[in-house]
């Protein structure tokens, strides 16, 4: 709990996660305001459209919180100050994680409830399971996204070089191997990204996951990360 | 009491540190004194459980450092004023360092008191000047209260009277029977400020003594002698076990007091146109000791 505590201080006594924080709302609320002015018929799916925008944001604080520590060498004070590395990690993944969770519930009830707001007359009711998972999943995928990134962090130790990794490998690689002929579309639900939007969107006919299965998978591949990411972190000289 | 025993590091085929072993005592200042890249702040990161030592280890009062379970309660330690988040005040910096080890969070305060920053407290850290963020380094480092205190460099681009800051809190820190050990790579410095020295060079270790016995040794001086009868007195000079260098009619003689040789002169009866102690100075002396240890850590 105390570690819990000095990780709170530690990511919200700089001003950067606020601005990522504001930035995903801003972005992914922004976008499903000006979708439910301009058309009368949109759906619950369709007010989560930026989900994958406010994501990448939302990463980017993620990984930030590691890699800053890294850059400015208070890493090196955590460990002196907590020399059991996997405890204090462990926590900054926890608060990263909640932080990272609840912008995503906030992210997509706002877009829902924005949309509400401006275009009244639109069938935007929860009504199916389907519809929940897409506007309540998001907080879970924004929070096992979050303990990817802080991974990451660890793993790389650099700033530009973590968000690099998170912004290409969603928005453009796993887009790529879709390209490739028959091989890339047996690939692409394996591809972490593709997995989680499998679980908000549904997954098509003749996938290799239901949508819960998605997201079991997609978890998996956070939790794999993040043991990577703790044991380098502990051996390596800090 | 800080205990190295056999320590090593190594990175590829570079050996940063080899083979240490010294004790650091209680109250008292002890310089760890060496060139740059002689793997002082190599040593302290071992120390304080940040790297990992190839062989050997390291002890706190018998614990290794990881093992100890609030570790800012028992050592506090300034590696380097920059680990700091530039956009994060010193009062925030403090305040998740403090929580790490349940230190109360008056404590905070308090340190911020005693190194004068009460003042800029919820200004960024980024905006310090290098005399402002040592003292928040020195702020987080007497944070836990702790006894045994470890400090590299800590004068390094200070003003004068930055220097003379630390330098008073340092023997302070002693005085209170704490544990006191910061490095330097000069010598001057630390015999203003230490009692005793540990000096390394490439790595190994070359002296454990106080300040006196290491300026007595390290400044131990040859006496020049100017005579019309050189060989006469260089045979009587050697018979006494002397060293002796010859350079026409003037010898450097080492092992032998001016009042010796004086005297051997006069048994002999040999005429003697100069006698004159040469007195190294120190920092002399220094580079001698570790330029030595530089051709010992190659071969």
């Amino acid at each position: 709990m105390n570690l819990l505590a000095v990780e709170r201080i530690k990511l919200f006594s700089t001003r950067s996660p606020w601005f990522c924080m504001i930035g995903a709302l801003g972005l992914t609320v922004g976008f499903a305001s000006i979708l439910a002015i301009k058309s009368e018929h949109v759906s619950v799916g369709a007010t989560q459209g930026m989900y994958l925008l406010g994501l990448m944001v939302v990463m980017v604080m993620s990984t930030l919180a590691v890699t800053t520590e890294y850059r400015f060498g208070t890493i090196r004070t955590t460990f002196q100050a907590v020399p059991r590395r996997t405890g204090a990690l462990l926590a900054k993944t926890t608060v990263v994680a909640l932080v990272a969770g609840l912008v995503g519930e906030v992210a997509a009830f706002g877009s829902l409830g924005a949309a509400k707001l401006l275009q009244p007359g639109a069938a935007l009711s929860l009504s199916t399971a389907a519809d929940w998972r897409a506007v309540a999943g998001s907080g879970l995928v924004y929070a096992l996204a979050g303990v990817m990134a802080v991974a990451v962090g660890v793993l790389v130790r650099q700033s530009a070089g973590a968000v690099a990794i998170l912004l290409v490998v969603p928005l453009l690689v796993e887009n790529l191997v879709g390209l490739i002929p028959d091989l890339g579309a047996k690939i692409q639900p394996w591809l972490p990204f593709q997995a989680a939007g499998a679980f908000l969107r549904g997954t098509h006919e003749g996938a290799p996951y239901s949508p819960w299965g998605a997201l079991a998978y997609f978890a998996v591949l956070a939790a794999v990360l993040l043991g990577a990411a703790l044991v380098v972190a502990k051996k390596r000289d800090a | 009491m800080i205990e190295v025993v056999g320590l090593g590091k190594r990175y590829g085929r570079t050996t940063a540190v080899r083979d240490l072993s010294f004790t650091v005592r209680p109250g008292r200042v002890t310089g760890f004194l060496g060139p740059n890249g002689a793997g002082k702040s190599t040593t302290m990161r071992m120390i304080l459980g940040l790297d990992r030592p190839s062989s050997g280890h390291a002890l706190i009062d018998g614990t290794p450092y990881r093992e100890l379970r609030h570790p800012l309660r028992k050592v506090g330690a300034l590696l380097d004023a920059r680990w700091v988040h530039p956009n994060r005040s010193a009062r925030d910096h403090l305040r998740w360092l403090a929580r790490t080890n349940r230190l109360p969070p008056g404590r905070v305060d308090e340190v911020l008191d005693q190194v004068g920053l009460t003042a800029v407290a919820r200004k960024r850290a980024g905006g310090f000047s290098l005399g402002m963020a040592q003292r928040l380094g020195i702020a987080s480092a007497l944070l836990g209260d702790p006894e045994v205190l470890l400090f590299d460099e800590p004068v390094n681009g200070l003003d004068p009277e930055g220097i003379a800051w630390i330098r008073g809190l340092m023997r302070g820190l002693a005085r209170q029977g704490r544990t006191v050990f910061v490095s330097s790579h000069l010598l001057s410095e630390m015999s203003q400020t230490a009692d005793e020295l540990i000096v390394i060079g490439q790595g190994k270790l070359i002296s454990q003594s106080t300040v006196s016995e290491f300026v007595a040794a390290a400044t131990e001086h040859t006496v020049r002698v100017r005579s019309p009868q050189v060989e006469r007195l260089q045979k009587a000079l050697v018979h006494k076990g002397a060293t002796v260098e010859q350079d026409g009619a003037t010898l450097v003689v080492g092992g032998l007091s001016s009042a010796e040789i004086g005297e051997l002169a006069a048994a002999h009866g040999v005429v003697l146109h100069e006698l004159n102690p040469q007195r190294g100075s120190l920092e002399e002396a220094y580079m001698r000791l570790t330029a030595g240890a530089v051709e010992f850590g190659t071969s």
